[in-house]
């Protein structure tokens, strides 16, 4: 079921989905981007600072993706979402862990009952590129391992060569496939290129009924960009306008400085709206940018610069 | 996707993130910058303040007839003896040292700048002071290039150009005056606007700190009769102004009989067109851009905007949203959006007009926000149910205030565009090449920006048909107008 | 009986029509011998401003034609008046006073003047605009476009000096209300009837006879004019007037020249850069 009926005009055949994306306000790419770059330059200090680390820690989907991963790798991680700094207990836990499928099951051990939710990548991530059943598949398994949310990734290809329906249909079903799970839908918008496909890509999504619009695997450069993202929080806002109904953005990959996390924040509130400066709508697909956080926060407790080597490397 | 959340999500209080004032070192009182050196006045002084707080800045001389006749001297010797003569490769290179020491210079010119003139120290920092820089740069390449300019194997200078300039971008707008005249060898007798002298004058610092010779640039404060004495003074060979439309005839008519060279840099009404196929998001910041930038304290100001009748509860609504995000405050908090009003009677002029606009139908609109008390402040505000009969419609405001008008086609769009005596600037939003092409053609203006707006580069000549003046500043054309053809 | 010859009446050209003065006024046009040679049309400020709308109402379409067209315009100028330049040589001579070679040459100079601006109509745009290299992801382009309706002086050179004032200012897609020279003025009528049948759109030249220091002021303070060629104004005082007047509405300003002018050598291009604006256009580069 998608967005309640709002849509099924629009998502009745192929021409009639291709003409309502085709006919979205395109996206000029200089002025996008100067647009970004401008609210890049917001200065935040002091108790807006407190408020942004703190607010950032709890939005951070604690992302291990490795061919290399192992069940204490994962256990490790797991811990460092729950208690990301050790020697503070005022430190906020993160949103969630993200793992591939077949480590949910340890995840979940390890998080329990904590509110940190476990989030696995599914649908043949990153590529995408195998039949539905096997992506449905897929997903199952790792809801069943107790995946609280599923990150999928959307067929660029289908996507690209202007197969909107097929992209649409796979979404719906995968969004089927998750049962209770809130799934995110990761456009890998370093493939869609534009800024335009990348709001078709947004509407698409948000009118199949994602919960998140998720720009990246993180494993195609450029991943997350202030931009692109800056593109999908229009298009969150612009669908409440339309339906009253809020869909969450995740920028991931490349997401490495506090500052930068700070930049996200400042456009989430200015772009999207105060209302989307939550975890419930906003995430940071990220691994290395907790231990920054980490150390800005001491930093502002401290009063003193902190060092890498006084924080955990998981 | 879920419904939207009933509890309030906490505030992102920005919290003050103000730019340093130690920087810079603004002294009790200034003399006017002649020969060389800072001199005392003739004439009374006056005193500048911040507009933000109302502060007495430092007390200003006025430099009265005899003082110009001082300074144009001055010039002229500096001209004849050292400068005229001097290899453009040695031109140049005072030039570049000069840019230089701008950029080193750049964050105490900012905010002095942002001080005295009101604006956001994110506009000086960010636009004004890079600006100014890139001019010097741009204009001390040429200096040794002149047979290049297309005015033949050896160009002269004109000799001493007086050089008039006003408070919106007090030390860019000096940049786009000096830079071109220093190049082609001229030497110059500037007076900065009366509320806004301070960065001319730390300018003046910099010409000594960069060893150009005594006389090659004058700086005279003053207000209107120093301007007059310069456009008067027998021995100036060229007139530059930027400024009002007024002023501008009044120069023009001064000027008439004589040999005096003349560019006008003056009012204007522009346009901004947004048809329905715009990208919408870019338009609406072109929109804000065009007239939030610098308070709308800008020649080139959209302060005009056409909207095709089909998109505009749309284009309003998101620009109403957009509106509601600026900060208005403190110019060198950081985060500051809109500074203050540039002094009392502008702010007068501002409101005056945005009254009439209101007894003349006009729907008034401002978003909230908490206006400091001590200084001049005006609220961003767009009028809506505007006609081309209405005043604010027609007639320049320089402030933030936008009037909204729409439009079914682009004939009527270019017809509505082109009714009025200035012909500055126009901006077009649409997705669809070959309009934006002839929208390009059709509009009768000087700089006509398509899918952005208030754009400034020292390569790209900029100024206006009609009444918003003539000649050009910028690029070969802004070269040029310093120059006299050998053939 | 010798045949009585048929005398032309010398009447305005506006909007492509030839006119009598709205006044009903005429003046005696005496050659250089004294004697009458014709009675020409003393425009009044209501013929100038009839000129002017001719003039503003022809803009749009002229401007807007193809440089390639407006130069094939103004070379076919020069073709008709070749045709003519018998009836051209006569008539300086009478006018004037001169001999049949200077006549000759004046005729030839001015042909050759209109072939010379007829082929800058599609040049001159290429030589004074630019692209400008800007610090940033734009397409930036400044090319020429006309300033508008220009108002003329003419100078006294009956021919010569009157194509060398309107060939520029027409070939860049400018319109013109041309004051001829009040003491010859009756080529300026002429010539208006070899334009009339060259192509020229009606009120893309418009000729006015009469008294300069008349009529010069109503174009000088015309709001609708947007620039003014004083190059014909001997008066200095005239001079200075019209250049107050022309700031009512920021005009660019000729001003008359310093010294006389010597209107057998090749031009610069001043004439046609001063009615020519620079116009900007900006756009992003993205994808």
């Amino acid at each position: 079921m998608a967005s309640a009926g709002v849509f099924d005009d629009v998502t009745s055949s192929e021409s009639s989905l291709r003409r309502f994306l085709h006919g979205l306000p395109g996206v000029d790419q200089v002025g996008a981007e100067a647009r970004a770059a401008s609210l890049g330059t917001r200065s935040i200090k002091t108790t807006a600072k407190n408020f942004a680390i703190d607010l950032a820690i709890r939005m951070v989907d604690l992302t291990t993706l490795e061919g290399a991963d192992t069940h204490g790798k994962v256990r490790a991680l797991a811990s460092k979402a729950m208690h990301p700094d050790p020697a503070d207990p005022t430190c906020p836990m993160t949103a969630a862990v993200c793992v591939y499928p077949d480590m949910v099951a340890t995840a979940k051990a390890t998080l329990g009952s904590s509110g940190v939710n476990v989030a696995a990548v599914a649908t043949a991530f990153p590529s995408g590129r195998a039949a539905l059943d096997i992506k449905l598949a897929d997903t199952r398994d790792a809801v069943e391992a107790g995946a609280d949310e599923i990150d999928m990734v959307i067929d660029r290809g289908a996507f690209l060569s202007g197969r909107y329906l097929e992209v649409y249909d796979e979404i719906v079903a995968v969004k089927e496939a998750c049962g209770p799970a809130h799934l995110k839908i990761i456009f890998e918008t370093g493939e869609l290129q534009t800024y335009d496909n990348v709001r078709r890509a947004s509407w698409l999504g948000m009118m199949a009924g994602g919960h998140f619009i998720k720009t990246s695997t993180g494993k195609v450069q450029p991943a997350a960009t202030l931009p692109v993202t800056m593109i999908m929080l229009e298009a969150v806002r612009d669908f409440r306008e339309q339906t009253g109904q809020m869909v969450g953005v995740k920028p991931a990959g490349g997401i490495k400085t506090t500052k930068d996390a700070i930049k996200y924040l400042v456009m989430v509130n200015e772009v999207a709206g105060p209302d989307w400066l939550d975890p419930d709508w906003f995430r940071f697909g990220a691994s290395t940018l907790l231990n920054d956080l980490l150390m800005q926060r001491t930093k502002m407790v401290t009063g003193r610069y902190s060092g890498p080597d006084y924080f955990t490397l998981d | 996707m879920v419904k939207v959340p009933e509890k309030a999500t906490p505030f992102f209080e920005y919290a003050p993130a103000p730019e340093s004032r130690a920087i810079v070192d603004i002294k009790a009182s200034y003399g006017l910058f002649i020969d060389g050196e800072f001199v005392d006045g003739h004439g009374k002084s006056f005193k500048t303040i911040s507009p933000s707080t109302e502060e007495v800045l430092a007390e200003i001389a006025e430099a009265d007839d005899s003082d110009v006749d001082l300074a144009v001297k001055a010039a002229r010797r500096a001209h004849s003896r050292v400068w005229g003569r001097m290899p453009g490769s040695e031109r140049a290179k005072y030039l570049y040292r000069i840019a230089r020491i701008i950029q080193e210079r750049g964050r105490e010119l900012a905010v002095l700048e942002s001080i005295d003139n009101g604006k956001p120290i994110k506009e000086s920092r960010d636009v004004d002071i890079p600006v100014v820089a890139a001019h010097f740069f741009y204009y001390a390449g040429w200096a040794d290039k002149l047979g290049h300019a297309g005015l033949g194997a050896d160009p002269k200078s004109l000799g001493v150009a007086g050089q008039i300039i006003p408070w919106n971008f007090p030390l860019l707008m000096l940049a786009w005056k000096i830079a071109p005249a220093l190049a082609a060898g001229n030497t110059v007798v500037l007076k900065p606007a009366e509320t806004t002298p301070l960065t001319a004058l730390l300018f003046a610092e910099i010409c000594q700190q960069a060893d150009l010779p005594p006389g090659v640039v004058n700086i005279v404060t003053g207000a209107g009769a120093t301007g007059q004495a310069i456009v008067a003074h027998a021995d100036v060979d060229k007139v530059a102004f930027t400024g009002s439309t007024d002023v501008g005839k009044a120069i023009a008519r001064a000027v008439a009989g004589t040999k005096k060279k003349v560019t006008l840099e003056l009012g204007g009404k522009a346009a901004n067109i947004v048809f329905d196929d715009a990208p919408i998001d870019q338009a609406v910041e072109g929109i804000v851009n065009g007239i939030f930038f610098n308070q709308g304290h800008v020649c080139c100001a959209g302060s005009r905007l056409l909207v095709q009748e089909s998109v505009a509860d749309e284009v309003l609504e998101r620009l109403k949203r957009r509106m509601s995000t600026l900060r208005v405050g403190d110019p060198l908090d950081k985060n500051t959006d809109i500074g203050a009003i540039n002094s009392a009677e502008q702010l007068a002029k501002i409101r005056e007009l945005s009254a009439i606009g209101e007894a003349e139908g006009g729907e008034r609109w401002s978003p909230p926000c908490d206006l400091p008390k001590n200084g001049f402040w005006f609220p961003p505000t767009l009028f809506t149910g505007v006609t081309q009969a209405h005043r604010i419609a027609r007639e320049e405001i320089f402030g933030p205030v936008l009037s909204v008008i729409t439009f079914r086609t682009p004939k009527e769009a270019v017809e509505k565009a082109n009714n009025t005596p200035f012909g500055l600037s126009a901006g077009v939003w649409t997705d669809k090449g070959s309009r934006i092409l002839w929208m390009a053609n059709q509009l009768r203006a000087g700089v006509v920006w398509a899918n952005t707006f208030n754009k400034f580069d020292p390569t790209s000549p900029f100024g206006g048909y009609k009444e918003s003046g003539y000649g050009r500043e910028g690029g070969l054309p802004g070269l040029a107008a310093y120059l006299k053809g050998t053939d | 009986m010798a045949r009585i010859d048929v005398k032309k009446t010398y009447k305005l050209y506006i909007g492509g029509a030839f006119p009598r003065s709205e006044s009903g006024r005429s003046y005696v046009v005496n050659d250089a011998k004294g004697n009458l040679m014709a009675n020409a049309a003393q425009a009044s400020r209501k013929d100038a401003r009839d000129a002017v709308i001719a003039a503003r109402h022809a803009f749009g379409g002229w401007s807007s034609k193809t440089a390639y067209n407006r130069s094939q315009v103004v070379y076919r100028i020069a073709e008709v008046l070749e045709g003519r330049r018998d009836q051209f040589v006569a008539e300086l001579r009478a006018s004037e006073g001169v001999t049949a070679a200077k006549a000759n040459a004046a005729v030839d100079a001015a042909i050759d003047r209109l072939v010379w601006y007829a082929g800058w109509a599609d040049k001159i745009t290429q030589v004074v605009s630019s692209a400008n290299p800007v610090a940033g992801p734009y397409f930036n382009i400044s090319s020429s476009e006309p300033t508008g309706v220009v108002a003329v002086v003419a100078p006294s050179g009956p021919l010569l000096g009157l194509v060398s004032v309107i060939a520029p200012i027409i070939v860049t897609g400018n319109t013109c209300v041309v004051i001829a020279s009040e003491e010859h003025p009756l080529t300026s009528i002429t010539l208006g009837e070899v334009m009339a049948t060259s192509d020229l759109p009606g009120g893309v030249v418009n000729m006015l006879t009469g008294s300069v220091a008349e009529i010069a002021p109503w174009l000088a303070s015309h709001m609708d004019v947007n620039g003014i060629d004083l190059t014909g104004v001997t008066d200095a005082d005239l001079a200075t007037s019209l250049e107050v007047a022309a700031a009512d509405n920021l005009k660019r300003v000729r001003r008359a020249p310093e010294a006389p002018i010597d209107w057998m050598a090749t031009p610069g291009i001043d004439r046609l850069t001063d009615w020519l604006e620079t116009k900007t256009v900006w756009h992003p580069i993205g994808i």
